[in-house]
């Protein structure tokens, strides 16, 4: 007898399991590496500003209009119940909780990830990451863990910018088009946030830096075959890093919130 | 023959079902400069990288100074690559560095060689391989295929090796630059007095370079000699490789259309 879905099933199971093991192995050599010396800060900050800094405009532009929205959307649902006050609060948790890391991780995972998986495939389809080593470097201190470290750095902040952006747009839709009044709109907001609301954000934040740059890393390593492995890589990096990004969102959420 | 400065035995490698490297033994005397030749996809820079460690061999014993690598500690590993310098097929410059910076990449990440000084020996470096200080400021991808091969020769060299890797230097190049970077490998091995492995199927180069040449074919080395026995080996798949004939005992892959 013969059950081409269950063989099925069960050959994507073993090579997703594989992957698993291989990327977990990878992490742990990239941790296990970057904790020796020589350390290269010099790398770090170059990463740092490429993730950060000119991730702003994208990560900003996202975080404004999202905010917007919010607020609007939240209007049109709520004003059915008379429950308009409670706008302000529903912007601040929805941003710090869920949607500031979430979509900065997203955005950052299209931007960075893919980038630093097409740099880091093209090294290693050049034999650059082989020269690497030739010269005494190892290409896990030089070329990942710098990476790993500014990722997880760099994302909180850029959250933490997010956060503040997309608040500034529920505002002005709050204050400009919905007719609030301008005190009651960041008393509001300043009451119901928690400290937890915006820990909870950071630590996903840190969480999603690690696993793009993960990504970014690993599959970059990984290629092989001229441009078209360096293509796929980008796109393996990219399609994996935001569903990871999504995945551990629910689990962190849980962790911090389900009790 | 003094002790060898590398010695494989029994080196075999296989990628998949494919069959790349199937028991290699090979000895290469201090200061000796050997040339292996081969067709494209034999194996050559497999070869090269298992020597290395960039590839880890499935089976044999790799020797540099008596001392066996395969299996090597990350420590140990380190140590013995110093002992390397290497010149790759494609260049494999970092494009995100300058000219000088690549040159200089050895002494300062990993020497600890100040700067400033790392300047001066890249300048130098470069210098000996005639290139001169107006490039030094460029980016690799603004220079020719040529220069970026002297350019990686000066970064193979920077760390004054004991043992050099020359992976195809002249391949793509043009006869007249050809005869250049094979003047410039012999002259920059000889001033090293290091030990040299050069890879090529470029017969002129082969020649002027080596001290001995060995073939490798089908996975193994059929053939070792003196670079002035090479017309007389007496072997079949050499003369048909020196003489580059599409009739003999290797037969390329080619369907009837
Ligand atoms: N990392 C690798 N993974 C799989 N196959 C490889 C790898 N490196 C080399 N090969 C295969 O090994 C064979 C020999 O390659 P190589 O040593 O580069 O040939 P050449 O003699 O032209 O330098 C080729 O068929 C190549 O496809
Ligand atoms: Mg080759």
């Amino acid at each position: 007898m013969n059950f081409p879905l269950v063989t099925l099933l069960g050959r994507m199971t073993i090579s997703l399991l594989t992957e698993i093991g291989a990327v977990t192995s990878f992490a742990w050599t990239a941790i296990r590496q970057g904790m020796r010396p020589p350390w290269y800060s010099r790398q770090v900050l170059r990463q740092m500003l490429e993730i950060g800094y000119y991730s702003l405009p994208v990560v900003g532009l996202t975080a404004i209009f999202t905010g917007m929205v919010l607020a609007l959307q939240s209007y049109t649902g709520f004003a059915r119940f008379s429950a308009e006050s409670a706008i302000p609060n529903v912007v601040v948790v929805s941003l710090t909780r869920e949607l500031g890391p979430v979509l900065a991780g997203l955005m950052v995972a299209g931007r960075v990830g893919a980038a630093m998986a097409a740099e880091i495939g093209t090294m290693r389809v050049t034999d650059q990451i082989d020269a690497l080593t030739t010269l005494s470097t190892d290409p896990f201190r030089y070329l990942v863990a710098p990476r790993l470290i500014a990722g997880v750095v760099t994302l909180p902040l850029l959250v933490l910018v997010a956060d503040s952006i997309g608040i500034l747009g529920g505002y002005l839709v709050g204050v400009y088009k919905l007719d609030f009044n301008d005190a009651a709109y960041l008393r509001n907001t300043i009451e119901f946030l928690q400290t937890m609301d915006v820990v909870s954000g950071l630590v996903k934040a840190a969480v999603f830096g690690f696993l793009i740059t993960l990504m970014g890393c690993y599959h970059g390593y990984i290629s092989r075959g001229g441009a078209e492995g360096v293509g796929k890589a980008t796109t393996n990096a990219v399609v994996s890093a935001s569903i990871l990004i999504l995945t551990f969102n629910y689990f962190i959420t849980e962790a911090f919130f389900s009790r | 023959m003094a002790a060898s400065k590398i010695s494989l035995r029994g080196v075999a490698k296989s990628f998949g079902p494919k069959k790349v490297l199937q028991g290699i033994d090979l000895d290469v005397a201090r200061g000796e400069s050997l040339v292996v030749i081969g067709g494209s996809g034999s194996g050559k820079s497999v070869l090269l990288k298992c020597i290395l460690g960039l590839i880890q061999p499935d089976a044999g014993s790799i020797r540099i100074d008596g001392e066996e690598t395969v299996d090597l500690s990350d420590r140990g590993r380190a140590r013995v690559m110093r002992k390397f310098g290497m010149l790759f097929q494609q260049g494999a410059l970092f494009d995100s560095l300058k000219v000088w910076e690549n040159v200089a990449f050895g002494p300062i990440q990993s020497d600890g060689m100040d700067p400033a000084q790392a300047r001066e020996v890249a300048l130098a470096k470069l210098g000996a391989v005639g290139l001169g200080p107006d490039i030094a400021e460029l980016r690799p991808s603004e220079l020719s295929g040529g220069m970026q091969k002297r350019v990686s020769l000066a970064r193979a060299i920077a760390r004054e090796p004991e043992i050099i890797f020359f992976d195809e230097p002249t391949t793509g190049l043009d006869p007249i630059m050809s005869d250049v970077i094979n003047d410039l490998i012999v002259k920059c091995v000889r001033e090293l007095g290091a030990t040299a492995i050069s890879i090529t199927h470029d017969m002129a180069s082969a020649r002027k370079i080596g001290d001995r040449i060995t073939m490798i074919y089908d996975g193994r080395l059929i053939w070792q000699g003196p670079v002035a026995e090479i017309d007389r080996s007496g072997n079949e798949h050499v003369d048909q490789f020196i003489n580059g004939r599409a009739d003999g005992p290797i037969r390329m892959q080619v369907r009837k259309l």
